[in-house]
Formats: structure tokens, sequence, C-alpha cells
């Protein structure tokens, strides 16, 4: 097994702020890889973090139509997390990590912002909310993934779980 | 690449031709100001070729369903052409495959104007 650690700094600040902090294990002979960094509240940070998930579950062996529906499940929720969550706030984070074993591929994502009622969404498939213009990012997300998990985390804001099996049910 | 968007005239039939990604930011934002100028200059028939569509996510779903609101509440018709099996799924998965008009053949799609 090998540790890595990385702190990448801004390079146009005086004070280096830590843009991302990536660790990173792997275990090789198991079939396993943990990432973890903090991202700022972008919308490049969706396409990144996309990117970071696909190329995790690419490596995990996921053939095309998985690949498709995990990444756009975490470009879903990086959204939510960036828009509704922290608000485009330059000083809150998204903490977005991928793990993944021989059994189970886990996408973590959690905001730093006020919460929500998560609890009582909309459905979007009514027939009154069919043609409403938003409401199925978390819907989309329940479809791609077998399972999803929503709660408020231990720093207020919200955190959601990705589970994708390695072997589909 | 994010999206591109290229309108043509087929008739009286406003054709865009849209290519790359339908994706919240300047995506979404392209295609839902390309449909509120032409809703705006009094084009009625508007057809949506998004065969070269790669990628869209909730939120340019959210602007086909604007888009299709915005025509038809102005006494007009938006339709759909050559979609991808990635835009046909998602548009079954959220039940507005049968909301839209959707067509694979161009000519056939202009010709069910009214």
């Amino acid at each position: 097994m090998t540790l890595a650690t990385a702190v990448i700094y801004s390079d146009d600040s005086l004070w280096p702020r830590v843009l991302a902090v990536l660790s990173m294990r792997e275990n090789k002979r198991h079939g396993s890889e943990t990432l973890e960094r903090y991202l700022d509240s972008t919308l490049e940070s969706a396409d990144s973090a996309e990117e970071l998930a696909l190329s995790a579950a690419e490596r995990a062996g996921f053939g095309d139509e998985d690949l498709m529906k995990i990444g756009m499940a975490v470009r879903e929720s990086m959204v939510n997390a960036v828009v509704h969550g922290n608000r485009y706030s330059e000083h809150k984070k998204v903490r977005f990590s991928v793990a993944h074993n021989t059994e189970r591929f886990t996408v973590r994502i959690a905001d730093e912002g006020e919460g929500f009622d998560f609890e009582n969404l909309p459905d979007p498939l009514a027939p009154e909310n069919l043609l409403r213009t938003s409401g199925r990012g978390i819907f989309l997300i329940r479809s791609f993934m077998d399972e999803f998990q929503i709660r408020h985390s231990e720093t207020g804001g919200t955190e959601v779980t990705l589970i994708k099996y390695m072997v589909s049910k | 690449m994010s999206v591109k968007l290229n309108t043509r005239q087929v008739g009286d039939v406003s054709v865009v031709d849209v290519a790359g990604r339908i994706t919240l930011g300047e995506g979404s934002s392209a295609l839902r100001d390309t449909l509120r100028g032409m809703v705006g200059k009094g084009q009625k028939k508007i057809l949506l070729n998004l065969g070269e569509v790669s990628y869209i996510d909730s939120s340019g779903i959210g602007e086909l369903v604007s888009g299709f609101t915005t025509v038809t509440n102005s006494g007009g018709e938006l339709k759909l052409l050559n979609l991808n099996k990635r835009v046909k799924d998602l548009l079954q998965i959220t039940k507005l495959y049968t909301v839209f008009d959707v067509h694979e053949d161009e000519a056939g799609a202009i010709r069910s104007f009214t």
C-alpha cells in the first residue's frame, strides 16, 4: 500500500491559499483506491469532480453505460453543492471523495451550506411538475446510482453518498 | 467546447442545430438566449436539432422545457429532431419524451408543422 498526500497552493496570493488537498491511497493488490479533494465553489469544480470520478470509475472497470451514469450523478451532485449549498461562495469548499473496492464504488460530496429540506422534494414525474424547469437533479442521481444517501453533515451543510455496485444487480 | 448553436431557415421553419454540451452555465444560457431571441422576433415554428449534442444535464433538460413553454405560450411550436440515445434516455426517464414532439427525419419534421 502506498500513501501520498499533496497540498496544492495558489501562485497568485502572498499567503498561499490551499486550493486542494489530495489524499490518495492505493492498494493495487486489492483493487481499491481512495481519493479526497476540497474543491472551490465554482461550476469548474463540477467538471473537475466529474473527470476525477470518471477516471477512477474507468480504472475500477466500469463500462460506457455505467460511466455515463456515474459522471452525470456526480455532476448533478456537485452542481447542487456549489449552487444550492455553498451558493458559489469563495469562502466555502466542497469536500469530494471517491473510493472503490472490489464490491462498490462510492462518491461522497459535502457542502458547507445551510442545508435544505430534502425530505419534501417535489416529485418531478408528477403531472403537475412535468413542465417545471428545475427539480430533476436528485431524481436523476437516484435513477443512475444503485444507492443514494443524503444527510445533514456535521459541519451544517449537506452530504450525499453515491454508490454503484461493482457488479450491478 | 461548451455549446454551438447555428440557426437556419427551411421554408417558414427555423431550424436550430445544437452541438456540444447543454449544461448549467454557458451551454444552457446560450440555448435560452437563442430561443427567447427567436420568439422575440416572432418566429413561431422552431425545430431543435439535437443530433450533435454530446451531453445534457438536468439544467439543460430544464432549458428544453423552458423553451417549449415559452414557444407554446407565444402561440408557436417547438419540436425536437435527431435525439441521440443519451438525450432520448434522459427524456424518457423524466417522462418528457411524450411531452415533446420528437422526430428522426428533418423533412418529416418540417412537414409536421401546422
